[in-house]
């Protein structure tokens, strides 16, 4: 217990020095960077380091506690937590949805040759559709498609658009990983006259785990794409993705307010790496450590 | 608003619409070459209000408080309609929304929406809310921009997505060519731009980006930016403005008697929406603000001011198309050149696009009921903008 809670500090050291040292790195660029940004060949490859760019990065989490807009009694903070909340909701149903087709298609891909090869190229192709081409498709359904009396709210269509995203690492992912059971040892459960189920239940799904993994670890983070981009893309109300554009609008005036937005983006990403990470060491707990020397 | 003298001009807008009907009796429903005339609208009691979707071109601000003030004070209730109002976003189009029935009625400027139209869009443009073009180009003072000529030479801002097209048309005015003779750059919606220098002249609404400006520190004087720091080039007073925002219908749908009949209510609650917000814009901000806009209170009671400025007086009455700004409209979306040489329109477009009918008998009906519909006497406030427009 105690080298676990050695550990546990010794990474969150690590991780507090991470942020002081990107804190550190742009406040630095700010000092010795060109306030309009420089040009190398007639090109800007330096950014600008003014305040209008780069706020300070007190200005910018003093922000936080300031109210949204004068005359409101909501702070930033508290709206951008309910956006990341908001969106975080619908990034797990997303996900959900997202990894069962993943699995399911994987399921199926692996048990049937010939649907390997048919799907496999066209869940290919699904992946170079643009996303923000689909939102306004899939938007649409809200409020009109109606399936067994059951209305289909706006925001499913945001968490529609992250399972999109994220079903194919994960259907990729699991479909590597079903393969990777050893043959001996597949032999030797169809020896014992084990059903195709037994095999899979049993020893494809275990040792498809290593591989399943960083799949959901990319699928988890697709979906919070997914579900940001189409919130952008669609203007649903009440998420990060929202917040952003909302907040970008005032960008002239205001830079520091759009970077308020930003950070709960990626608060909620991390989060969401969080809870797969989670997982992992969860399912990964009877499994031999590899050593690091 | 009481329900009696409703009541009263219901019965009076039906026996005038007779009158309208009997007049433009050839234009019957087979007839598709033209706009359909306005439908009777009935005096029967409400019973079950007619669900009405309007799609608007962005997210909720005073752009669009005439609706919302119609919706909160009652406008449309009493009417018999039951009017859910859809925000805009990135990639919503209201034309392509309205076309494909997901919305009964939409907002859009008339460049866009008759590109959509000649597409194949079945849309018709049945209240011109905005009477006036509200596109400015804005640079600052020293860098001498003070009419669309100057601009040779010159980093241009637009924004794209069909905003753009005054620009052409006033760089073809003036005698330039988009491709040589400006140097065109993609803007954000925003004026840091501008404010960087990365542009010369940053394309902008009179109602929000140039109010953008002016809630910004100016680095040299330590103060908010004023008018006299800033060069505006007006298109409408270039003389190339077009007309932005309309209400669009189904035109298929117009035939429809009981469709008709609810695009009148529905265009004399929301022009009576406006005229509430002409004579408060300090009531019509706060139904914006309270919908849920999260853009400060002074530049929305800025935006409100500006887009009656846009709106009113209307000596013809409130959303009734003009046929010369029609026309200017038209001709310019098939005159003004963007960098391939395109145009927006490549032929007029046909008679049914725009009709007067609809906004006719919905202020016939607004006269019964006593509500101004010239604003004569509008006079806009003065709104003191603060840094970031909190």
């Amino acid at each position: 217990m105690n080298r676990f809670v050695r550990r546990a500090a010794y990474r969150t050291s690590m991780f507090l020095l991470s942020v002081v040292l990107v804190v550190a790195l742009w406040e630095m660029y700010k000092v010795v960077g060109p306030q309009d940004g420089g040009k190398l060949f007639g090109a800007g490859v330096l950014p600008r380091s003014n305040d209008t760019a780069m706020p300070h990065v007190w200005t910018m989490l003093s922000r936080y506690g300031r109210p949204e807009v004068r005359g409101s009694d909501k702070r930033v903070w508290v709206v951008v937590l309910a956006g990341a909340w908001f969106s975080f909701r619908l990034s797990i149903v997303g996900f959900l949805l997202g990894s069962s087709i993943g699995v399911g298609l994987s399921v199926l891909m692996s048990r049937f040759r010939l649907v390997e090869r048919g799907l496999l190229p066209y869940l290919v192709v699904s992946q170079t559709v643009p996303l923000i081409a689909l939102a306004p498709l899939v938007a649409l359904w809200g409020g009109k498609l109606h399936i067994f009396g059951f209305e289909w709210p706006r925001w499913l269509s945001a968490a529609v658009l992250g399972a999109f995203l994220s079903f194919f690492p994960i259907a990729v992912g699991t479909l590597r990983g079903l393969a990777s059971a050893p043959a001996a040892s597949v032999e030797l459960m169809e020896s014992y006259a084990a059903s195709w189920k037994q095999i899979l239940l049993k020893l494809r799904f275990p040792s498809a785990i290593p591989y399943m993994i960083p799949a959901f670890k990319l699928g988890a983070s697709g979906s919070v794409v997914g579900v940001v981009v189409a919130e952008i893309s669609t203007g649903l109300k009440g998420g990060i993705g929202r917040l952003i554009i909302e907040y970008a609008r005032e960008a002239t005036a205001d830079p520091a307010k759009v970077f308020t937005a930003v950070f709960g983006a990626a608060a909620l990403g991390l989060t969401m790496a969080g809870v797969i990470a989670i997982s992992d060491v969860y399912l990964m707990r009877n499994r031999p450590k590899e050593t690091s020397s | 608003m009481k329900k009696s003298s409703i009541k009263l001009a219901v019965a009076g807008l039906a026996a005038l619409s007779l009158v309208v009907a009997a007049c433009g009796g050839s234009s019957s429903s087979t007839d598709t070459t033209a706009a359909p005339a306005a439908a009777e609208v009935t005096t029967d009691e409400c019973v079950t209000p007619t669900p009405v979707k309007l799609q608007l071109q962005w997210f909720t601000q005073a752009q669009f408080a005439g609706y919302y003030a119609a919706l909160e004070n009652g406008y449309y209730t009493d009417m018999c309609l039951d009017v859910t109002i859809l925000e805009g976003a990135v990639d919503i189009t209201p034309q392509t929304v309205l076309a494909n029935g997901e919305a009964d009625f939409a907002i859009s400027w008339v460049s866009k929406a008759l590109a959509s139209r000649e597409g194949g869009a079945n849309i018709v443009d049945i209240a011109q809310v905005f009477q006036r073009s509200g596109t400015l180009q804005v640079s600052m003072k020293d860098s001498g921009i003070a009419s669309s000529a100057d601009f040779k030479g010159k980093k241009i801002g637009n924004w794209g997505y069909g905003n753009e097209f005054e620009i052409f048309a006033a760089l073809t005015k003036a005698g330039l060519d988009p491709a040589k003779d400006v140097t065109l750059i993609q803007q954000q919606f925003d004026m840091s731009g501008l404010l960087a220098g990365d542009i010369d002249a940053g394309e902008a609404m009179t109602y929000n980006e140039y109010a953008m400006v002016l809630e910004s520190i100016n680095p040299a004087t330590k103060a908010l930016y004023t008018a006299d720091d800033l060069n505006v080039v007006s298109y409408e007073d270039e003389g190339v403005g077009m007309l932005q925002d309309a209400i669009w219908a189904d035109g298929h749908r117009l035939f429809d008697a009981d469709y008709n009949a609810t695009a009148v209510k529905f265009v004399a609650a929301s022009l009576m929406g406006w005229a509430f917000c002409r004579d408060d814009a300090q009531a019509c901000t706060d139904i914006v603000v309270a919908k849920g806009s999260k853009l400060g209170a002074t530049h929305q009671l800025w935006q409100m001011n500006e887009v009656n400025k846009l709106i009113w007086p209307a000596p013809a009455g409130v959303g009734m198309i003009d046929e010369a700004a029609w026309t200017r409209t038209v001709d310019l979306s098939q005159t003004a050149k963007n960098l391939e040489g395109g145009t927006v329109l490549t032929k007029a477009p046909d008679a049914a696009a725009h009709t007067n009918e609809i906004v006719t008998a919905a202020l016939a009906l607004l006269t019964e009921m006593g509500i101004d519909i010239n604003g004569a006497a509008f006079a806009p406030i003065t709104v003191t903008l603060t840094e970031g427009g909190n």
